[in-house]
């Protein structure tokens, strides 16, 4: 494909901690529409490469561009109110809250009511509030999370939180959605209710997807396509079944055949 | 918390599922208990309605310092001084330009919100004890400047005297008559203080204190949302200082000081952090303990003569310092989270459960 067609595009990225050099000029493109996963050993910088994407990190090197704009510079709140939300591997959602509060918060870069009438609340803020509601209700309904609406998040089990964090993420209306291991920790059930809902989101809004998994039964049976990265560098890049064949693919998880 | 409800009570539209007041009769109670409160002078002794005044002061700073500290999660040991300035700025404006009070109270709010927009710059860059002491700084370049600063307009360390608060040529000038001032005063912060935090402003606060990484991440401008948390805080304690002021009729630099900084946390503490009830109950209670205090000293002291001195003025900071440290202890999150769990312990009565 061509440059035109590529939605996200990483081109270069390299990043040092210290003396720790963590990316290593990883390149890869993101198609529009598709769900790509990341995957490679624990360490290896997938989630640098999704730090790198929020603007969280700053790579020293390479530019990230995401629907023709440079996001490198951007801060963190600029580069989600352009469409990039995300997941977290250790979740991290706002606790004292409510699932509902959750998602309304994250909708929060969608209002326009300004200090001032948040300060009289009665009118404009109000009948935002309200409209956004409807939308945070659908996406309530979608992810089958209507009996925690008012349930406090600290007090949730761990996969319903994780249920509750891709919802404030879909709140977001993102255009590209990050998602760092949203199935760590689960069980069998938990995980295929998980892959229904990137499934689903994926097929009703034509979203594209940017998975980071470690399983790879799931990640074959979902992703379009798969970037594989060790020690900082990309040694793959293909589709599932490309992958699965690769030798450098089989070193890096499994070691030397010799 | 799930809100617990009556059976057979539903909601019908999400404007109805978000109202806080839902019956006609809870209306009927919160005018009624308003007015109760405007009429105490009819009922109450002067000493009652100067405390009733005070506690509303307080609790008017205590709602700002909850803002930035209990919803943002800014801990801030400024409020004190934020409050010197609103009661400078009132003062000049009654004393140099004439203003009336009605004017330059808000102003006084706005004046010292700006002060506080310059001492929350730090918050960008520091956190948590860090933060603590940047705010401390507050707490002594304020005072410091209030001294020595253009003297002849600030008169040094001997401050200022205060107009009386005159409205249509009436003197407000007695306890009874301040009374309307300061519960007037204090309905509107409240429902100010209550619009933030059910606003999308509240929610922003919120993210920004139980996650500032993943608020950051999914598009909150953390300088911004800190900023406007650190204004509303210093325009609050802006708003009470002057009141205080016009009420005590004198300003100078130990008006509000360290200590009154260290007990407006303490009764934010106490109250319940992050609750908008939080404000009414730890004020209510701290100023019960100091009034407590004053009326046990000289018990104490005729007791044990040889303390007479000491008694009376060791023994507010002694209950203030126990009823901290017990509600620390056995109820950190503040007596809001308890009144929470006994209305809800009402609701499903004869249930525990």
């Amino acid at each position: 494909m061509t440059t035109e067609t590529t939605f996200l595009k990483v081109d270069n990225i390299s990043l040092r901690f210290g003396g720790t050099q963590a990316l290593t000029s990883v390149s890869f493109d993101v198609y529009p529409g598709e769900i790509l996963a990341i995957i490679g050993p624990n360490g290896a910088g997938k989630t640098s490469v999704l730090n790198c994407l929020n603007g969280f990190y700053r790579p020293y090197q390479g530019q990230i561009i995401f629907d023709r704009k440079d996001l490198t510079r951007l801060p963190p709140h600029r580069i989600a109110q352009m469409g990039v939300a995300r997941t977290f591997q250790n979740i991290a959602l706002y606790t004292g809250l409510s699932t509902l509060d959750n998602l309304m918060a994250a909708r929060n870069i969608h209002m326009r009511a300004n200090f001032l009438q948040c300060l009289i609340y009665w009118g404009p803020a109000h009948h935002e509030d309200i409209a956004h509601r409807v939308q945070v209700e659908e996406i309530i309904d979608f992810l089958e999370i209507e009996h925690i609406r008012k349930a406090i998040v600290g007090s949730l089990p761990y996969g319903l939180r994780k249920r509750v964090e891709l919802g404030r993420a879909l709140a977001l209306e993102p255009r590209l959605l990050l998602l760092d291991e949203p199935m760590t920790g689960m069980n069998q059930e938990e995980k295929e209710d998980m892959a229904r809902f990137i499934l689903d989101i994926h097929e009703r809004e034509h979203m594209t997807i940017l998975l980071i998994e470690h399983d790879m039964g799931l990640v074959m049976d979902i992703a379009d396509r798969a970037v594989v990265l060790d020690f900082g560098a990309k040694i793959a890049d293909g589709s599932p079944q490309e992958i699965r064949a690769d030798p450098a693919v089989i070193n890096a998880y499994l070691g030397e055949a010799n | 918390m799930t809100v617990l409800r009556p059976a057979g009570e539903f909601d019908t539209s999400y404007a109805e599922d978000m109202a806080t007041i839902r019956r006609k009769w809870q209306w009927v109670l919160l005018f009624a208990s308003i007015i109760a409160l405007y009429m105490l002078p009819l009922y109450a002794s002067q000493s009652m309605v100067a405390l009733v005044n005070r506690i509303c002061i307080t609790i008017i700073a205590v709602q700002g310092l909850n803002l930035l500290t209990g919803y943002t999660g800014q801990i801030s040991l400024g409020q004190a001084a934020f409050m010197t300035t609103g009661g400078y700025i009132s003062a000049l404006l009654v004393n140099e330009l004439g203003w009336p009070f009605y004017f330059s109270m808000p102003a006084a709010a706005l004046g010292a919100g700006v002060i506080g927009l310059i001492f929350g710059l730090p918050s960008l860059r520091v956190k948590g004890f860090y933060l603590v002491m940047s705010t401390l700084a507050a707490q002594f370049i304020i005072p410091w400047f209030t001294r020595n600063a253009f003297k002849d307009l600030l008169n040094g360390a001997q401050g200022l005297n205060v107009a009386v608060p005159v409205i249509f040529g009436l003197e407000i000038n007695t306890p009874q008559r301040y009374l309307m001032l300061t519960l007037t005063a204090l309905i509107i912060t409240t429902i100010i203080a209550y619009n933030v935090s059910r606003s999308r402003l509240g929610r922003a606060f919120i993210t920004v204190r139980d996650n500032d990484l993943a608020a950051e991440v999914l598009g909150v401008n953390l300088f911004r949302v800190k900023l406007q948390a650190f204004f509303l805080a210093a325009m609050f304690a802006g708003l009470a200082g002057a009141l205080a002021a016009h009420q005590l009729r004198h300003i100078n630099s130990e008006t509000f000081n360290l200590t009154d900084s260290i007990i407006l946390m303490g009764m934010l503490v106490i109250g319940g952090l992050g609750s908008n009830l939080g404000p009414f109950f730890g004020a209510i209670v701290v100023e019960m303990l100091i009034e407590i205090a004053t009326i046990l000293g000289p018990v104490f002291s005729d007791i044990l003569p040889s303390t007479a001195y000491g008694a009376v003025q060791a023994l507010r900071p002694l209950f203030f310092g126990t009823a901290l440290m017990l509600f620390l202890i056995f109820e950190p999150r503040g007596l809001a989270y308890r009144w929470n769990l006994m209305k809800a312990a009402w609701r499903l009565r004869p249930f525990s459960h």
